[in-house]
């Protein structure tokens, strides 16, 4: 029988009071794809990185095939064959792809004869694995999915016989994630071990051949992929039965709350993000955007939420919005009923070094209820954030406690409370379970879906399309300023939307 | 009016001599922020270093001593501020205010302490001083028209360390570009977590990189007393740490541009120093003060942004913290 690729037994690991990684053990056999599944937070990463030398554990050994190993580097790990892809690419950004492949792994003391045969070897590696780079081209003018190439080529240079991919299709298009995973199998096929770390259940179906689950630094439960369902996977990471799917009924479209028309927007370099946007949204639907990041959907948010100036016309029940001009901010639009959950919630929705109850007044501090004669009533507000703690289920339920010390899921949850207990006529939302539990997403889920049903109308922008064909009532997909097209969730699939969100209209 | 004059051989064998100093420090801090760490302690480097170098030379009579002494103190800011910013993860730009500081208050206080001449060393005698080279065949090539002059003036007749200043120009580009060395140092200061990732010590490339801006520092100063003029005197470097940092972002962190970037401020500053030639060549007076001002108006020019965008390398001055 050969030995495992990877053996883990028994790793711990603790920060201060807080165990990341509580006696866990793994086995992946060499030429497999084994996924490892958890929320965030519940110690995936530790995991990795004590894997890749950049945390020392606590106990247990590590084992690379059936010898025993210490990895107190990334120079150990890479030695040992182990090469990981970051969730952040660690590339030097104006350097070029080969500058990037040899660094750090260079023959010698004068670069030339190192670029020399790192480019024949980058051909080889071409063939091999159907990797095509253009080896002379500077990272930061190629895309994120060839970017993500270069760090794969960068671990099979230095010879990685497992391979790590931390998140590796959060910033991939569907149909650049396709690709990547027609390459995870061709290196499979090759004998390479893969171990894919991700929170998206389709992927570790899809790809793996068996699977491990974590949740609060303990592995749960390791199956073979065959074997099990999304369903039981998400109950094996959250520890309880998990609605996968949204549940709602059919929108009951009223009148039209939001009209835009021929929306434009320049950038401070003169360039145009919105190329004439023209879009509706009704009391009572949801409205999803799709799209790859960086097309434009950003700068919608701004101009609605008040912080971007632009031309065209945008009405909100029938009244002109100014676009520009002293009414064109953040208090103004709150006043006309515009309610903005932001995209980046940690720099645009909240204060991080601000306590909970500080960042539940924020855009609301002019509120009566929260005054007292000249002065803020502070105790006043401390007690509405209370309440709204308490019926969003933040955890802990602390108004004191400052932002950044609750977690992703937590942090949206008090933004949405603040937004969404305004009873707003709109309500904008960006990006709004980026890096949150499947826990908390069923639940922000709900509360979006809850107040479209109060005749709300809703505008949603997410680069998840898994989520946009589960929350929205219409899909518009954008793609460099324009809206390519519309469809509606059920006449749809992700490959068309795909097409869309890739500028081809079908 | 003769523009020509402008660019008496005079003036440009003064340029030379000026620039060399603003020449080395440039590179000095191109090592340093490639690296990812800013130093505005250049200006305090030279200080002590000019000091030390000076008061060596003066004791012990030997040049060589005095430089070595002047890198030496160098280097032990530089330590200072790779400890500061490198291992404790401090903020740079206070670290280097505080060698600023240091340098200018230490120096003349030894100074007073070792040599009671309000707070200078004694001049230097020969020996004690690097004294011009005169290359070979300078006497004979003198009287060959339009290049016999120029080589036995402007290339010909300077010290040794101006030569050395000259040649670090091609040695840095061929460090940063066609070494690993200089792949490495580049990548630090762009990107520390790649570097890391990479299995390369991002703590040892910075604290390499600071020590040749501490060792090309020393030399700066050490130039400045002993070479230069003929000894110490209080705040001697006159501000030429912060012409060099200008002169670094004009030349956007590369070697040969620093090397125009830098003869043009010597350029500057050899022309105040001949007013006589300002009227004759433009036919009317200009205030002398105005014209000592001009370096400095050109570096504030240059930081405000006036030369188009100069994009620093993008770690720059952010201690380095590993994340998950």
């Amino acid at each position: 029988m050969t030995a495992p690729a990877i053996e883990l037994k028994g790793i711990s690991k603790a920060f201060g009071p807080v165990q990341a990684n509580k006696d866990i053990s793994i086995r992946v056999m060499p030429g497999t794809i084994h996924g490892i599944i958890g929320e965030n937070g519940a110690g995936k990463s530790t995991l990795m990185s004590i894997l890749y030398g950049f945390y020392k554990a606590d106990a247990g050994e590590v084992f690379i095939s059936g010898q025993k190993t210490e990895i107190p580097d990334s120079q150990a790990a890479i030695a040992a064959g182990i090469g990981m892809v970051f969730q952040h690419f660690k590339l030097v950004e104006n350097f070029t792809v080969l500058e990037n492949i040899i660094l750090g792994a260079e023959d010698g003391g004068l670069l030339r004869p190192s670029l020399a045969k790192a480019r024949k070897s980058l051909l080889e590696l071409e063939q091999e694995y159907d990797l095509k780079v253009d080896p002379d081209a500077v990272i930061e003018e190629i895309g994120v999915g060839m970017q993500q190439r270069v760090e794969i080529l960068k671990a099979l240079y230095r010879q990685a016989n497992i391979l790590i991919l931390d998140e590796p299709t959060g910033v991939l298009t569907p149909a650049e994630a396709d690709q990547l995973f027609r390459i995870l199998g061709r290196l499979r096929e090759e004998g390479k071990t893969i171990i894919l770390i991700t929170h998206k259940l389709r992927e570790i179906m899809d790809i793996t051949d068996t699977v491990s689950v974590m949740r609060r630094g303990e592995m749960t439960a390791t199956v073979k992929t065959a074997d099990t369902s999304p369903e039981e996977l998400a109950e094996l990471m959250v520890g309880r039965k998990v609605l996968l799917r949204v549940d709602k009924t059919p929108a009951q479209p009223r009148d039209v709350v939001l009209d835009v028309k021929n929306l434009k927007v320049l950038d401070d370099q003169g360039v145009e993000r919105l190329r004439g946007i023209d879009l509706q949204v009704r009391a009572g639907e949801i409205l999803g955007i799709a799209g790859v990041a960086g097309n434009g959907q950003s700068e919608l948010l701004e101009v609605l939420g008040g912080y971007a100036d632009a031309t065209g016309d945008i009405t909100v029940n029938g009244q002109a919005l100014d676009l520009t001009g002293r009414y064109s901010d953040g208090r103004s639009r709150r006043e006309r009923g515009i309610a903005h959950v932001p995209e980046d919630r940690q720099r645009e929705g909240l204060i991080m070094d601000f306590s909970a109850w500080e960042n539940t007044a924020f855009g609301y501090h002019r509120d009566a209820a929260y005054q007292s004669g000249i002065l803020m009533n502070n105790a006043a507000i401390k007690a509405d954030t209370q309440a709204k703690m308490d019926r969003f289920d933040v955890r802990p339920p602390h108004p004191h406690l400052a932002a950044k010390n609750f977690s992703g899921g937590n942090q949206q949850k008090i933004v949405l409370a603040r937004e969404i207990e305004r009873n707003p006529d709109l309500l904008l939302i960006g990006q709004p379970t980026r890096g949150v539990d499947i826990g908390a997403i069923e639940f922000i889920h709900q509360q979006i879906v809850a107040l479209r049903d109060q005749g709300k109308a809703i505008l949603l922008v997410s680069v998840e399309l898994e989520e946009i064909l589960s929350l929205a009532d219409r899909v518009a997909v954008m793609f460099d300023g324009r809206i390519m097209g519309e469809r509606l969730p059920a006449q749809t699939d992700e490959k068309e939307l795909g097409l869309l969100m890739a500028g081809m209209n079908t | 009016m003769n523009f020509l004059a402008l660019f008496d051989l005079s003036v440009l064998d003064t340029t030379v001599r000026l620039a060399t100093p603003l020449l080395l420090a440039c590179l000095a801090g191109l090592f340093s922020e490639r690296a990812g760490i800013f130093d505005i302690g250049l200006e305090g480097k030279m200080l002590a270093a000019a000091f030390f170098s000076a008061a060596l030379a003066s004791i012990t009579g030997s040049v060589w001593l005095g430089i070595a002494a002047g890198i030496g103190a160098s280097l032990v800011l530089s330590a200072v501020h790779g400890l500061a910013s490198i291992t404790f993860r401090g903020n740079q730009l206070i670290s280097g205010v505080a060698i600023n500081f240091l340098a200018a208050g230490m120096t003349v206080l030894i100074a007073q302490d070792w040599f009671q001449q309000g707070g200078r060393t004694p001049s230097l005698l020969t020996g004690g001083r690097f004294e011009p080279i005169t290359l070979p065949f300078a006497e004979a090539l003198s009287t060959v028209p339009v290049f016999g002059p120029i080589y036995a003036e402007l290339i010909s007749g300077h010290s040794i360390l101006v030569y050395i200043a000259l040649f670090c120009v091609p040695g840095t580009w061929y460090i940063l570009f066609r070494t690993r060395f200089g792949l490495r140092l580049r990548a630090v200061g762009e990107n520390p977590a790649a570097v890391d990732t990479a299995g390369v010590s991002v703590v040892g490339l910075r604290f390499a990189a600071v020590g040749i801006c501490g060792i090309l520092c020393g030399i700066a100063g050490a130039y400045l007393a002993t070479a230069l003029q003929a000894g110490f005197v209080k705040d001697m470097t006159a501000g030429r740490g912060f012409i060099a940092l200008a002169a670094l972002i004009f030349a956007k962190w590369r070697p040969w541009h620093a090397l125009w970037a830098t003869l043009l401020f010597g350029y500057l500053q050899a022309i105040a120093l001949r007013p006589d030639i300002i009227e004759g060549a433009l036919g009317f007076k200009v205030q002398v003060q105005l014209l000592d001002a001009l370096p400095y108006i050109l570096t504030v020019v240059i930081l405000a942004g006036f030369v188009g965008k100069a994009i620093p390398p993008r770690a720059g001055g952010e201690p380095y913290v590993k994340e998950r």
